[in-house]
């Protein structure tokens, strides 16, 4: 492909290639702190279905090793969160050395806390601002755990911040490094926060799971402890390869929620919630 | 030398890879995985001084592999139990059967839909069983239905609705309006039984069976993986007693050809009059290798060029027409 680069996030490494410049200058600025890695778990590929699509009305289609049929191409002007959704598809498709949670997670004293929950719980929102607190964020998007050894490996890539969260997120993080706004992509708004120093550092080194989170946006402060059966359940659908990794997989989610406390956290507000995950954690 | 000419060599002679640079390994990776071959490429490589990032990559395909034989024999297990009250034979046919009787193409082999054979005249009641069991129609479309009834070598697919798998059952083992016509019962009578209830083709069958696949139906999408397979069975020493069923069977050009390719491709080790090269093999290893880097496709007008044989090979020129016809008036169009 016309240009390329290469980069790792935690213990996946991807090589991205587009038919255009900006996409691959845009991953080029915000991952300039990660490490390039020699020889790549994955191949991203971001490409125009016909060749004069690429300069008329371009549409980035996203392919890879692994790809879904008939998914929809997005504009250039969107052609970061391609490569995002690039990645994350490769990784939601083919990761088979860990068992991928849809979680975020963050980290202090080697113990994770680990959120899950639909899109618009507030995933990325709770950590980046645990992040602006002090906490090592772990990543936004997914969770990887290891079946050998039960620990939480990290997947910090760039912080997807959409609608509201983007101001609550610049608020409390001034200095921090941001993409370009993303105006109207299939989740609204988007912006991406590029995760701090420590972040980056640490993104090798694995945490134990000390606490699972099923938080909800929107609703009254409320918290109640959340057995491991539906625990369980509720993490199966959260993850993108339990089925595929059989054995191995029933194996690590049994044991993690057997081991882990479990909680399902209601909040009204940004505030609200960190002052819930803080005081359980 | 292309991406895709630098995997043969490399499932050909593993030890070719020792001097690759990071691109090189990167590139070999890529194309491995989109023909399907990232686990036997893997354990071709399993036991070399690797880079670490290369071992990773092998020992996470070798791992996925092992899930992929274990699920397939699993719904091997299933369509067993389906069709066990029907005491009818059950053949299993290319990938699943390689893995269930431990064949050497097995070895890493990745396995998608489940295929199997049954008599044609008993075809209904495998059909009925299989819905019982769970399975369902994916073929909403009562043209797509009545076109995979009438003119094909298999029912139209079916996925089970709880496993999400497909299988494929055949009757024969090319469309029946295609102008070659194997001899089904033949391929039935001689069939091997596993020793539960289900069998496999004979060893020369095995063989035609893939070449027929391979050269006379479809494109050759995936083809780098059926020559392999071909690959396998002929260093396995499945030739003897081949050409005279190939003969039965109306197979010998394929085959022929098949045997051709290989040795071209991978080294293989077939009698003296399969080696030579004529001006079309040369155009079928330009089709088999269209990668490039990344693992994409090339060549898109040799790949057009097969694409249209695969139409003109699977009917009647007449008969084509109007299948065509009615695919363009609802709305399909051939993906490039």
């Amino acid at each position: 492909m016309r240009h390329a680069t290469r980069l790792a996030i935690g213990p996946a490494a991807f090589r991205i290639g587009s038919d255009w410049r900006a996409p691959i200058a845009a991953l080029d600025d915000l991952y300039r702190d990660y490490p390039k890695p020699e020889v790549p778990d994955f191949n991203v590929h971001l490409f125009a279905a016909r060749p004069w699509r690429k300069f008329l009305r371009p549409a980035v289609h996203i392919g890879g090793d692994y790809t879904i049929p008939d998914a929809a191409p997005l504009p250039l002007a969107q052609g970061l969160l391609a490569a995002e959704m690039g990645m994350n598809l490769q990784m939601a498709l083919a990761q088979r050395r860990f068992l991928l949670l849809h979680a975020s997670a963050v980290e202090r004293g080697g113990r994770a806390v680990l959120m899950t929950g639909i899109s618009g719980a507030g995933k990325s929102t709770l950590a980046a601002l645990l992040m602006a607190r002090g906490w090592r964020l772990m990543g936004d998007e997914f969770v990887l755990i290891d079946p050998a050894t039960g620990l939480a490996h990290g997947f910090p890539r760039l912080i997807s911040l959409k609608n509201q969260a983007i101001a609550v997120v610049r608020a409390a993080l001034p200095d921090a490094r941001f993409g370009p706004l993303l105006p109207g992509t299939p989740k609204g708004d988007i912006r991406h926060l590029v995760p701090d120093a420590r972040a980056i550092a640490a993104m090798a080194a694995p945490a134990e799971p000390a606490l699972l989170l099923f938080p909800r946006f929107g609703f009254d402060a409320a918290e109640r402890p959340v057995p491991p059966s539906e625990a369980f359940v509720r993490l199966t659908q959260a993850s993108t390869n339990y089925v595929h990794l059989a054995e191995r997989g029933f194996d690590a989610l049994t044991r993690l929620v057997r081991t882990v406390p479990a909680r399902a956290i209601d909040y009204p507000d940004t505030e609200s919630g960190i002052a819930l995950v803080e005081a359980l954690a | 030398m292309t991406p895709g000419w630098r995997l043969a060599h490399v499932l050909r002679a593993p030890s070719l890879a020792m001097d690759f640079t990071a691109r090189e390994w990167t590139e070999l990776f890529a194309v491995a995985r989109a023909e399907q071959m990232a686990g036997t490429l893997a354990h071709r490589l399993n036991g070399l001084a690797l880079p670490a990032a290369v071992q990773r990559l092998v020992d996470d395909a070798i791992a996925s592999a092992g899930q992929v034989r274990l699920a397939a024999l699993w719904e091997a297990e299933m369509a067993r139990r389906a069709l066990a009250p029907l005491g009818m034979p059950v053949v299993l046919l290319k990938g699943t059967a390689f893995a269930a009787a431990g064949l050497s193409p097995s070895v890493g082999r990745n396995i998608g839909d489940l295929d199997i054979l049954v008599p044609r005249d008993r075809i209904g009641e495998a059909e009925a069983a299989l819905l019982a069991a769970g399975w369902e129609w994916v073929k909403p479309d009562p043209y797509d239905d009545a076109y995979y009834r009438r003119w094909m070598h298999e029912l139209p697919p079916l996925i089970h609705r709880e496993r999400d798998r497909m299988i494929d059952v055949h009757h024969t083992i090319l469309p029946l309006t295609a102008r070659i016509t194997p001899d089904a019962e033949a391929l039935l009578a001689a069939s091997e039984p596993l020793g539960n209830g289900l069998s496999i083709l004979s060893r020369p069958d095995r063989l035609l069976h893939a070449a027929a696949h391979l050269l006379a139906d479809g494109d050759l999408a995936g083809g780098m993986r059926n020559l392999w397979d071909i690959h396998c069975m002929f260093a396995s020493g499945a030739s003897s007693g081949l050409t005279e069923r190939a003969r039965r069977h109306g197979l010998i050009r394929e085959m022929a050809r098949a045997a051709r390719l290989s040795h071209a491709l991978y080294g293989t080790e077939v009698p003296p009059e399969w080696q030579g090269l004529g001006v079309i093999d040369r155009l079928y290893l330009r089709r088999l290798t269209a990668r490039d880097g990344w693992g994409r496709q090339t060549r898109k007008l040799t790949r057009l060029g097969f694409y249209a044989r695969s139409h003109w090979l699977r009917m009647p020129p007449l008969m084509l027409a109007r299948h065509l016809w009615t695919k363009y008036r609802k709305g399909y169009r051939p993906v490039g």
